[in-house]
Order: C-alpha cells, then sequence, then structure tokens
C-alpha cells in the first residue's frame, strides 16, 4: 500500500484528494486535520517522517488567469531513460480540485530518512481566513518556514511561538509574494521612494 | 649652469597639497561592504594575480573607522540601506566611495520590492564600476580613476537626485 492510499484509508474525513505523479506521493488536506495527521505522518512507524524538508505557500490568484501564468506545456516531459513508461499517461496529469480551489495553498515536504520515501502535502487556505495550525510542535525546521511564509504571503500560522517577519524589516506593509501586491511598490526604509 | 642630478639633492620641493595627494593615493585603505557574488571578483583582484597591492590598496581594513575607501561590492537591499549608511557615517574625512558592480550602480537587473535602485540614492558615490561582476582589469580601471581622483584632491562626491534625475 502506498503513503495516499494509506492516508485515505486512515483519515478520510480530512483527504481531500490524492496524487500519485511517478512514484512521488501528493495529498490535498482540510486544513482542520493537519496537525492530527502531521503527527501520524511524523510519529507512525510505516511513515516514520523525521525530517520536515520545506514548507512553501503558493499564490493562485491569477493562476491560468493571466497569460503569463498559463500552463505552456500539456503533455509531461519524456521520461529520463531509467524509468519506465506508465501504462496510464492520463494519470500523470493532475488538476486542481473544483471545490478546493481556494487563494492559497500551503505545501509541506516531508521526507523520511529511515525509509528514505517523500511525500507533498498541500493544504488549501481560504483568502478571507488564512490561517493554518502551526507544525513547529513538531519540527523545529517549520519555525524559519512558516515565519517566511508569513512574510511573503501573509498567511498566519496558529501556535507558532515567534511568528514575526523573517526576510523583510519590521516596518514594511503588506506580503510581496502575493499576486496582488504591486509590482512597483517600493518601502524603502532610507532614501528617496525609487 | 650645468644640468643637476636631482638624485644628489637633499630636498626636493613640490606644493603641499600636490604631495599629500600623491601619498594618499597609494595608501588606500579600503573597507570592503560585500554582499553578493561581486565579492568574489573582489577577491580575485586583490589576490596575488591581479595583485592590488600595486596600487597600494592591499591592505583592507575591517573597521570602517580606519578607511579611507568604502568599497560597496554586491547587492544592496532596502532593509541593509541604514547600515550601509552608518558605515559610511563612521568613516572619517576624507573619504571615497566605489560602487563595484551593476547593483550598486543601479540595482542591475533587479526591480523589486527589496532592492535599492544604486547605492547614490543613499550615499554619494565617486567611482562607479558596472559589471555583472566586472572583471578584475575593469575594477584596476576603477581603482586607478579613483587614485587620479584622490591626487587632484577633487572631491565631487554626488548624490542622485531622483525628482529631478540628475547628480545634485
Amino acid at each position: 500500500m502506498n503513503l495516499s492510499e494509506l492516508l485515505k484509508q486512515k483519515f478520510p474525513q480530512y483527504v481531500l484528494a490524492t496524487h500519485r505523479y511517478r512514484g512521488d506521493d501528493m495529498i490535498l488536506l482540510k486544513k482542520e486535520g493537519l496537525l492530527e495527521v502531521a503527527r501520524f505522518l511524523k510519529e507512525d512507524p510505516t511513515c516514520a517522517f523525521n525530517f520536515l524538508m520545506d514548507l512553501t505557500c503558493v499564490d493562485y490568484l491569477a493562476f491560468e488567469k493571466s497569460p503569463s501564468s498559463a500552463p505552456t506545456t500539456v503533455t509531461p516531459s519524456p521520461l529520463p531513460f531509467y524509468m519506465k513508461p506508465k501504462k496510464d499517461p492520463k494519470g500523470e496529469k493532475w488538476e486542481r480540485p473544483a471545490e478546493t480551489q481556494t487563494r492559497f495553498e500551503v505545501v509541506f515536504h516531508f521526507y523520511s530518512l529511515s525509509k528514505n520515501h517523500r511525500l507533498r502535502l498541500k493544504v488549501p487556505v481560504d483568502e478571507k481566513h488564512p490561517e493554518v495550525d502551526s507544525l513547529t510542535p513538531l519540527w523545529a525546521s517549520a519555525d524559519w518556514f512558516e515565519r517566511e511564509v508569513w512574510d511573503m504571503f501573509g498567511v498566519v500560522f496558529k501556535g507558532h511561538p515567534n511568528l514575526k517577519r523573517i526576510l523583510m524589516y519590521k516596518e514594511f506593509v503588506g506580503h510581496p509574494l502575493r499576486k496582488d501586491y504591486p509590482v512597483n511598490k517600493r518601502q524603502p526604509l532610507i532614501g528617496p521612494v525609487n | 649652469m650645468g644640468s643637476v642630478d636631482i638624485a644628489k639633492l637633499d630636498f626636493f620641493s613640490s606644493r603641499l597639497d600636490a604631495a599629500i595627494g600623491w601619498a594618499r593615493k597609494f595608501s588606500i585603505f579600503q573597507y570592503p561592504f560585500v554582499t553578493a557574488c561581486c565579492g568574489m571578483e573582489y577577491m580575485a583582484t586583490a589576490c596575488s594575480h591581479y595583485d592590488v597591492d600595486r596600487f597600494g590598496a592591499g591592505l583592507p581594513r575591517f573597521s570602517p573607522r580606519q578607511s579611507d575607501v568604502l568599497f560597496v561590492v554586491g547587492t544592496i537591499s532596502h532593509k541593509l540601506a541604514p547600515v550601509l549608511k552608518k558605515v559610511y557615517d563612521q568613516m572619517t574625512e576624507p573619504k571615497w566611495v566605489v560602487a563595484f558592480g551593476v547593483c550598486t550602480c543601479t540595482g542591475g537587473f533587479y526591480d523589486n520590492y527589496a532592492t535599492v535602485m544604486g547605492i547614490d540614492t543613499i550615499i554619494p558615490v565617486d567611482v562607479y564600476i558596472p559589471g555583472c561582476p566586472p572583471r578584475p582589469e575593469n575594477v584596476l580601471d576603477g581603482l586607478m580613476k579613483l587614485q587620479a581622483k584622490i591626487e587632484k584632491g577633487e572631491k565631487q562626491t554626488k548624490l542622485y537626485d531622483h525628482a529631478t534625475k540628475r547628480l545634485v
């Protein structure tokens, strides 16, 4: 049983969708179940994800709406020589389920050093309440990642011990990687607004 | 009276400011304010192959209070801008500033929320060395231009005014 099947079976109330692409599992998860599922992923011996490699966020505000963000390739890139082609190439394409098309998606990448497997977890986050649970109680590496996501996207992490800006200065207003942050807006600390 | 062999003279006459300018240009104590990839090219220039010591600039001081020339090497972000200004203010007169690399000259290819579009919006600049990064020859050329400036006693440090788009 692969990881996506396992999680679907274990947490049917939280898992919105799963996807497998060339051996990599992706789970789309309700944000209410994040902490519970994450704890399971860390503590369950078959998962044993002891390493949170990356935590980031995606702003889907202009996704597939502006010409620059429209997908350019429909067919996936050719397989490397050491991989066998899949029988069903349609299964490789992933589309966001219509009911979960929120503005933000917080993305977690887990890795298990003992099992040598990986998992991508995505949590759709509403624009009106951009708030998810903090994973700092489980993985210490979540601390700075979550501060960065808060700084750049304005997603609040409930339970974070020190949620303040990490890259921008504290006088900075707004979140610069949001797609509606004006690309020409400048907020210098000293000197002219250039 | 025939020609005088000046090597045998035990005195030498000059204007005082010319003598000071000549002495200063060969004792450049620089403060490298290195923030980004240009630093590698700065190191290449400073090392023996190009040997910045030939121009009397071989001893970087890692305190702005002991240095004459501020080398700003690499991209300056808005978060760092007050620090750069403070370092410049700590240097004693006479002082010169070299903008090393295109990011410090104009902001380079960065045009975003984070980057200062040229350090001359914050502090006055004497010599601009463009390039991404500039070649060591280019840096030495800039250094010689700075030496010429120091020798003449010129102090034409100017700030870029964004309202009028000129140096003031």
